[in-house]
């Protein structure tokens, strides 16, 4: 139960990053950051205590229960790469708004209004 | 097959244009055309012959339940055939448009991407890869929208994408939750397994609730609609509010809340709340707008409002008014911002202030504009009065008079500003004089067609025609047995 918390309290940090942070760049770390406890709970989620890794090997009889559930993962190795590219185009929208305003400050950079 | 046809053709068509366009932009174009030519008439197809039936396709010869599969049925058809016609006429206009940005084949080859994550997430059947084609086609959003290099338009951009990655991590909490619930992916396993659960099902329906509700733009998620839909070049601003919202936000929500989870009675009276919340709310931000554009994308909140009401009011007159007005916002929507389009390319302007008696410049464009202005403001006979009045009526039948009675004022708050549109962009008093403005022949025939489709589209009210074409849509909304059985029966 407490990775469970410790993921949500991961989660809770992006939050607060995002909504408190004034920096681009750090705005783009806190992003990632609630991306992590996403991909964290869907790998707790699949986790079996004492389980096999999810391979079949000759002459070890391994059953379903006995194994970590692999699609999970399989899951996550997706979003990671997703993420990856969000961060990248994050990047470069904040280098682009860097030539622009010559500051990475939201506050100074705000143009638009809701 | 068809199905797969529906994503293999716009992802070939986009690699195929980075691959061979060299400097200039004929081959993308070229490419482009045929490719949503081809979209065009399969989904015309699709929809013709599917009926009440459904398709089914499972990848790699695998066997569903295990199998990620692709579902055609009426609805997803329906939607097929409104993004790539939207998608066509959008193509036509920005050939011309586009060229005063700049003379590139990387903006087909991201339309082309954005048309693929929209194909992809109507006509999947599984809710992980719904996330896959969800995000393609918000990251092809997210660089269109930032395609004029302006620094608002990063701003607006840089916004868009801070909020997408939120809501779309919120999806994937949903997906793992529902993963660990019931073990399932596919959409219709997930909808005979979910329901005896209903503590999952309220979590999970919160959580998508506020993820899709993003980015549908309902009242409380709408932050970055006008900016990002006011910033982007007029054809993607079209494409946004015209199909983008809708097939990533309406669309999964209707698909998600009534045939995964059986139009849970809870959600459906959010549905209501929110929805007229954002017709109310957003309609009288847009009365205080100035920028044409802006004022255009509040108004599509306030649409989605009309959309969403009649979602949740969930009678079979209800829906069919919330799926007739899904098309004509579409077919209306990209109309406006089409002449918002021509008028910032001729003009330099997006300031009602700065605009005036328009006529003797630009006719094509303000008799349309005064098309697309009768059609939202729900004149009739154009096609926004009568999905508008469907909703009403059911939502009195349904017993809900407060409702219908917000909509109808909500409704005359849509008519004030773009009255206020009309007298001072079109219509105004200075009058503008240019010579030599020349529109290309693609804008002006894209215009056309969407004042004509207006115009056309309100023959769906006549009762044959309405029980024929929007008859199947509503029946698969309405009935989760029949999808469920369809889908892991391997179609019909």
């Amino acid at each position: 139960m407490i990775v469970y918390l410790l993921c949500f309290a991961l989660f809770l940090v992006g939050i607060y990053g995002l909504i408190t942070k004034r920096d681009l760049i750090k705005i783009i770390i806190a992003s990632g950051i609630v991306g992590y406890a996403t991909n964290l709970m869907l790998i707790l989620f699949a986790y079996r205590k004492g389980a096999h890794y999810p391979i079949l090997e000759k002459g070890k009889m391994v059953t379903s229960q006995m194994m970590v559930d692999p699609l999970p993962q399989a899951l996550v190795l997706t979003s990671i790469v997703i993420e990856l590219g969000i961060t990248a185009m994050l990047v470069a929208l904040a280098i682009r708004l860097y030539e622009k305003h010559q500051t990475f400050d939201i506050t100074k950079i705000r143009r638009l209004s809701g | 097959m068809i199905l797969p046809f529906f994503i293999i053709i716009p992802l070939l068509a986009a690699f195929l244009i980075a691959l061979i366009s060299g400097d200039r932009d004929y081959w993308a174009i070229i490419i482009s055309v045929i490719a949503l030519i081809a979209l065009v008439a399969l989904a015309l197809f699709g929809f013709v012959t599917i009926r009440n039936g459904t398709m089914v396709y499972e990848t790699a010869a695998w066997k569903l339940p295990y199998t990620i599969c692709l579902v055609l049925d009426a609805f997803s058809a329906f939607m097929l055939v409104i993004v790539s016609v939207i998608g066509l006429t959008a193509l036509m206009f920005s050939v011309f448009y586009i060229r005063h940005l700049s003379a590139s084949w990387k903006y087909y080859a991201l339309f082309m991407l954005l048309i693929t994550g929209m194909n992809g997430v109507v006509a999947t059947g599984d809710l992980f890869n719904l996330f896959v084609f969800m995000e393609i086609g918000l990251f092809a959003a997210f660089a269109l929208v930032a395609y004029g290099a302006k620094a608002e338009e990063f701003e607006a951009s840089f916004k868009y994408a801070i909020m997408g990655s939120i809501s779309s991590s919120m999806v994937l909490i949903g997906i793992a939750i529902i993963y660990s619930a019931t073990s399932a992916l596919t959409m219709a396993t997930i909808a005979q397994r979910l329901p005896q659960n209903p503590q999952v099902v309220n979590w999970v329906g919160g959580l998508f609730l506020a993820a899709f509700g993003l980015k549908a733009a309902l009242m409380p998620f709408h932050a970055w609609l006008p900016d990002a839909h006011s910033s982007a070049p007029a054809p993607i601003s079209s494409m946004l509010s015209g199909v983008f919202i809708k097939t990533l936000g309406v669309y999964v929500l209707i698909r998600f809340f009534y045939n995964v989870l059986g139009a849970p009675p809870i959600f459906l009276t959010l549905f209501m709340v929110l929805g007229t919340v954002s017709i109310l709310v957003a309609s009288f931000l847009a009365l205080g707008q100035w920028d044409l554009k802006r004022l255009l994308a509040y108004s599509s909140i306030s649409q989605i409002g009309f959309i969403l009401l009649g979602v949740g009011i969930g009678t079979r007159w209800a829906i069919l008014g919330a799926v007739f007005h899904i098309l004509n916002h579409a077919i209306f929507k990209a109309l406006l911002f089409f002449n918002a389009g021509t008028v910032e390319m001729v003009l330099g302007t997006r300031d009602l202030r700065q605009m005036g008696n328009l006529r003797k410049c630009l006719p094509y464009t303000t008799a349309t504009a005064m098309v697309g202005t009768l059609s939202v403001a729900g004149i009739p006979p154009f096609n926004g009065f009568f999905s508008k009045l469907i909703i009403i009526i059911a939502a009195v039948h349904a017993g809900h008079p407060i409702y219908a009675a917000l909509a109808i004022f909500g409704s005359l708050l849509t008519l004030v500003y773009f009255l206020k549109v009309q007298r001072y962009g079109f219509h105004g008093e200075r009058q503008i004089d240019k010579e030599g403005v020349r529109i290309g022949w693609g804008m002006r025939t894209a215009m056309i067609i969407l004042a004509v489709l207006c115009l056309a589209t309100s023959v769906l009210f006549l009762p044959g025609i309405k029980e024929t074409i929007l008859g199947p849509v509503v029946t698969v909304i309405e009935n989760k047995t029949q999808y469920i059985n369809q889908v892991l029966g391997g179609g019909l």
